[in-house]
């Protein structure tokens, strides 16, 4: 565990010491501000159009962050020569996999942290109220989200040559399933077959990662979501985290370092 | 005097990228040991197959077929490099981190306790003259600098096996000579030192032992007196007849 947390630490550091989430905090807090400072036809829904944005915001500044972070990280390791001191330790090519994960994670939960303390700042000085629970679980469930994408993007820096088009390639997966994952049932039933079996296919494969979005019920102020409904999301984060992350370790294990 | 590597009869066969080019032998039936408290120097010109053979008492690359062991360790087994040091030709590190962060951290993998951590890293610093810069981030030293940062790193865990991948490459007359006094001073305290380079004149100076290869092949191995005296020759003069390297005839 002691290089597993190592490496964590490496990836966290990484993070805080770069301009990216900084960038991307200032820029939230800077269109919330402007948008809050309107009054736009006297609308009293206006609260509710600004945590929109506000969330909408953070979900997309965590999300680059998080695949920035994770797209970088082994082929950074191997341009860099850095692996090959590294991996002279008494360390497995799964430990390595198994920190960078930790870390991108650990590293995004705490971007999250400060988005949403923003986020309840804005919130408690317009209400004048805050659903902490509410709050709490939309936290935890885009964390859990972040676990999935942060895993598969690993898989992705495994797979594909350049961080670049790894990182364009999950973010257009994320969107599309963000968007469209949860009408590709319905998609099925009106195709032909063979299409309505690979479609069926797709939607029972792919992590139904809009399942993790609760922006709606934030905005709404609805009541919070049953606790045995959130433990069983998580361990569905697990396992899909688990799957992409074992994809990683059978991928690399046998990996030419060199590149 | 033990042994500390062991490799016997070790092959080791790349997959051409190339379309109908087969395979390619970099290491061919590879038969070498390394004594405790010897500097050997591993020599031979680009693609003998010296790195591949570091490659493989590291735990990069497979061997096909033979057998590679470190202090008498399977070297598959991540367990056979806790008592190693290793050196990187050209290796660029964590630019973010400064270099005791950067020894923190190694040092936290081989689960080092915080007190013994600290005082290692006073220790290494000093040695490798990086002690004013310690607190400035890697992304402003030089190339010399960043190459000292490494040998500072290969000796964290206070190692009895240093493996080096030419340690000097890049460097600048001043930046070679401190790495090889810094080499000088490990055999001084009884480390075994296994290092490739083409600075002849510096392997000379330091080294016990010295094995050539060419086209994956040992071509000779021996202690370097000896090479000489058979030879009647520097080992400059004795690699170039060696690897059958003819002048061009004016």
């Amino acid at each position: 565990m002691n290089a597993i947390f190592a490496l964590a630490t490496v990836v966290i550091k990484e993070l805080y010491r770069r301009k990216d989430f900084y960038v991307l905090f200032i820029l939230t807090v800077l269109m919330t501000v402007v948008m809050a400072s309107a009054n736009i036809f006297n609308d009293d829904k206006i609260v509710g159009y600004l945590k929109e944005i506000c969330l909408l915001l953070v979900w997309i500044s965590a999300l680059v962050i998080s695949v920035a972070t994770a797209s970088r990280q082994i082929p950074a390791e191997r341009e860099n020569r850095t692996i090959f001191p590294l991996l002279a330790k008494p360390v497995s090519r799964g430990q390595v996999i198994m920190g960078k994960f930790l870390g991108c994670w650990l590293a995004s939960g705490v971007a999250l942290l400060v988005f949403y303390l923003f986020l309840g700042v804005v919130n408690g000085s317009r209400e004048h109220q805050l659903q902490v629970i509410g709050y709490l679980q939309a936290l935890w469930m885009q964390w859990m989200f972040l676990a999935i994408v942060i895993a598969m993007v690993l898989l992705g820096s495994i797979i594909f040559a350049a961080p670049s088009s790894n990182a364009t390639i999950c973010l257009v997966v994320v969107l599309g399933i963000l968007l469209l994952g949860r009408y590709l049932n319905l998609v099925a039933i009106h195709q032909a077959e063979p299409m309505r079996t690979i479609t069926s296919v797709i939607y029972f494969s792919i992590p139904h990662l809009e399942w993790f979005d609760l922006r709606e019920r934030v905005i709404n102020d609805n009541p919070v979501v049953a606790w045995n409904k959130i433990a069983l999301a998580s361990l569905y984060a697990a396992a899909y985290t688990g799957v992409f992350l074992f994809g990683t370790w059978i991928c690399f294990r046998r990996q030419s370092l060199s590149k | 005097m033990n042994q500390i590597v062991e490799i016997e009869q070790l092959c080791v066969e790349y997959r051409s990228r190339a379309i109908g080019q087969g395979t390619k032998l970099a290491v061919d039936r590879l038969d070498l040991s390394v004594h405790t408290g010897e500097v050997f120097g591993f020599l031979g010109p680009n693609g003998a197959g010296k790195t591949t053979t570091m490659n493989v008492l590291l735990g990069f690359v497979n061997a096909t077929s033979g057998s590679a062991k470190l202090f008498g360790v399977d070297v598959r087994e991540p367990i056979a490099r806790q008592r190693i040091g290793y050196l990187p030709e050209l290796t660029y590190y964590y630019k973010f981190l400064t270099a005791e962060e950067l020894l923190r951290f190694y040092a936290r993998i081989f689960g080092m306790k915080p007190a013994e951590t600290e005082r290692r890293i006073d220790e290494l610093l000093k040695l490798v003259e990086l002690e004013p810069a310690r607190k400035r981030p890697i992304k402003s030293y030089s190339k010399g600098m960043q190459q000292r940062v490494g040998l500072a790193q290969a000796l964290i865990n206070n190692p009895d096996l240093l493996i080096l991948d030419e340690p000097t490459s890049g460097l600048d007359p001043i930046g070679r000579m401190k790495v090889r006094e810094i080499i000088q001073r490990l055999k001084n305290e009884g480390k075994t030192v296994f290092f490739s380079s083409h600075e002849l004149g510096e392997v000379e100076t330091v080294c016990d032992r010295v094995a050539i290869l060419h086209q994956g092949k040992l071509k000779v191995a021996g202690r370097v007196s000896d090479l000489m005296e058979e030879y009647h020759a520097n080992l400059e003069q004795i690699f170039l007849r060696i690897i059958g390297y003819q002048p061009v005839q004016p």
